[in-house]
């Protein structure tokens, strides 16, 4: 396994009305192996997309990634790069599917000249070598009739195509690591499937790393290698997935499998977690679950570190030392 | 783009003004190689202040000039002034609103704050200062008059679509694709900004046409020789009651052009943004 990415003490900060700054991710590390699908997962507002935005220096302003973080794609530093050093990762060693493949198409130009035009962003090619290019990615991605698709323009297209098209546009400069940040959110079921599918066969024969960026923990299941569940801006949960579903040992963790209903067992109430994720200046000293958790005890005032709870499993709570 | 021109175009409004509006220009293009020369005068007497007639059809006007040719000729003048007028504001309006609206920040306060201060300063009385102090000049220099005092609004039009696209997810996916910054601006930002930017155009162009028409009715627009529609007017001042034509047609020009060019462009309004109407 080679390690492709590796992400260490991310802090992200934001300027608070002028009451100093907030972290809204404070100190967030792991890493990605060659082929690896890595999920991570939590509640809208916990950090993950600007997790994902960092990872390509996007963290839109004022916000800023802090001093100590870093960010290592092999050899790179990211945090040292700038101007056209930045732009030779993005896309090209990097590349992102967004969230909404609405408004993720520009609507004025087709969809070949889009693809197209990340082909030529990175490699020196024709005009004509690119649109080829951008023939086999459509095909890749299981466009049908991929020739006449070229010249549609966004609009003329459903949904799940346009998430293609997207996933297309990422695949076009051939990126180690590929980043889907909630990628069948916008999607009917069905579709969702099919989208999935489509990015699996593609990590397997292009042998790319993938940060799987979900709330979903249904799509994680027998998809990703491993999970990191984030809480309020801060990695509480990390394990294989097989363990991870097998034995979730954060009380989080834990409420979030008890809010999705389960198709075997026992019918029960769904038990949703009580609250909300508190806004990053609102959050709580100690362990910043404390609030809303069901197991709280007097150890919680003060803030956990990620301890193991089993091999290649680690959380962030002080239950780990205190085995029931 | 094209799309929202055809869609103005099946809009009963749209396709009357645009029509006229084609025919006008073309007959103002076109006409004068059929026309007799509008400076020529057939006879020097005899024919002033002629009656519309079959050799004249908008009769002859105080220095005996044909007034069909004098209009044809003017429209080429007046709507080169138009067009060219509006396409410089637009160009610099857009200029400006993308630097302001893209870097955002101190950029864009200073820049805004320069727009907002200009658009409190009356337009017509800062050409008619301008002008009276260098008195008469060539057309070009009244081209570039009319952009250089015309781009204020577009680049707040501009400014507020780039500070909405800039959110759009399409110019962040570009971002993390590697776009360099030129190409995020020309290539994702300014054609998305096209729709309101023809809306203003057209719009801006019936604008003009009254601006340089009271500039010329002043004396201080196109030089006088040359014709232009509100030169004419001001020409026929004196025979108003002997020879109305004189000024009546190019009157009639100016409200037709200006007619068309609004109605067009409130069609194209309505279907570059179908929300707004």
């Amino acid at each position: 396994m080679t390690r492709v990415l590796d992400v260490e003490q991310l802090r992200i900060s934001f300027p608070d009305g002028g009451r100093g700054r907030v972290h809204p991710v404070d100190g967030v590390s792991f890493s990605l192996e060659r082929g690896e699908t890595l999920a991570l997962v939590g509640e809208s507002g916990c950090g993950k997309s600007l997790t994902s935005l960092a990872l390509l220096r996007l963290v839109p302003p004022p916000g800023r990634i802090e001093e100590g973080s870093s960010i290592r794609l092999g050899d790179t530093d990211v945090l040292a790069l700038e101007g056209d050093a930045l732009r030779r990762i993005r896309g090209r060693r990097i590349g992102m599917i967004f969230q909404d493949p609405m408004t993720s198409l520009n609507p004025v130009f087709t969809v070949g000249a889009q693809i197209a035009e990340g082909v030529r962003a990175h490699f020196d090619v024709s005009r004509s070598e690119a649109k080829q290019r951008a023939l086999k990615l459509l095909e890749e991605v299981g466009i049908p009739d991929p020739a006449s698709r070229l010249d549609a323009y966004p609009h003329q297209l459903s949904g799940g195509m346009r998430q293609r098209v997207m996933i297309a546009i990422a695949l076009s400069a051939e990126p180690e690591i590929l980043i889907a940040d909630e990628p069948t959110t916008a999607l009917d079921v069905t579709v969702q499937a099919q989208i999935l599918e489509v990015l699996d066969r593609l990590r397997d024969s292009h042998g790319m790393a993938v940060l799987l960026i979900t709330h979903d923990l249904g799509i994680v299941a027998g998809r990703a290698d491993r999970v990191a569940v984030m809480y309020a801006g801060q990695i509480v949960e990390e394990a294989p997935t097989a363990r991870l579903f097998a034995q979730p040992s954060h009380p989080y963790t834990q409420g979030l499998f008890a809010s999705v209903p389960r198709i075997s067992g026992p019918v029960t109430r769904l038990s949703p977690i009580g609250g909300s994720v508190p806004p990053p200046g609102a959050w709580p000293s100690g362990c910043r679950f404390r609030p809303r958790c069901p197991k709280a005890f007097d150890k919680s005032e003060t803030m956990p570190p990620l301890l193991p709870v089993g091999p290649d499993h680690r959380m962030r709570c002080w239950l780990a030392d205190r085995p029931e | 783009m094209l799309d929202a021109v055809g869609r103005a175009c099946r809009d009963p409004r749209g396709r009357a003004g645009g029509l006229i509006l084609v025919a006008l220009a073309a007959a103002a293009v076109i006409g004068p190689f059929f026309l007799p020369d509008p400076v020529v005068q057939p006879c020097v007497l005899e024919c002033r202040n002629l009656g519309p007639s079959l050799a004249h059809p908008f009769g002859t006007d105080d220095l005996s000039r044909d007034v069909l040719s004098r209009v044809a000729n003017g429209g080429r003048i007046s709507l080169a002034v138009a067009v060219l007028g509006v396409g410089l504001s637009l160009s610099l309006g857009a200029m400006v609103g993308l630097v302001a609206g893209y870097w955002g920040g101190p950029v864009d306060a200073a820049l805004m704050r320069v727009v907002d201060a200009a658009l409190a300063t009356p337009r017509l009385f800062l050409l008619l200062l301008v002008l009276a102090v260098l008195e008469q000049v060539p057309v070009g220099m009244l081209i570039l008059m009319i952009g250089a005092t015309g781009w204020f609004g577009a680049s707040r039009l501009v400014r507020g679509e780039v500070l909405r696209l800039r959110e759009e997810s399409y110019v962040r996916a570009a971002e993390a694709l590697g776009a360099s910054r030129r190409r995020v601006i020309f290539r994702h930002l300014l054609p998305n900004t096209a729709g309101p930017l023809l809306v203003a155009a057209t719009l801006g162009v019936g604008d003009v046409i009254l601006l340089e028409a009271g500039l010329s009715f002043l004396g201080l627009g196109v030089p006088l020789p040359k014709p232009s529609w509100g030169g004419m007017i001001l020409d026929a001042k004196p025979v108003l009651f002997v020879a109305p034509w004189a000024g009546i047609f190019p009157g009639l020009a100016i409200i037709i052009t200006v007619l068309s060019a609004n109605l067009f462009g409130d069609a194209l309004r309505d279907a570059v943004d179908p929300r707004g109407a």
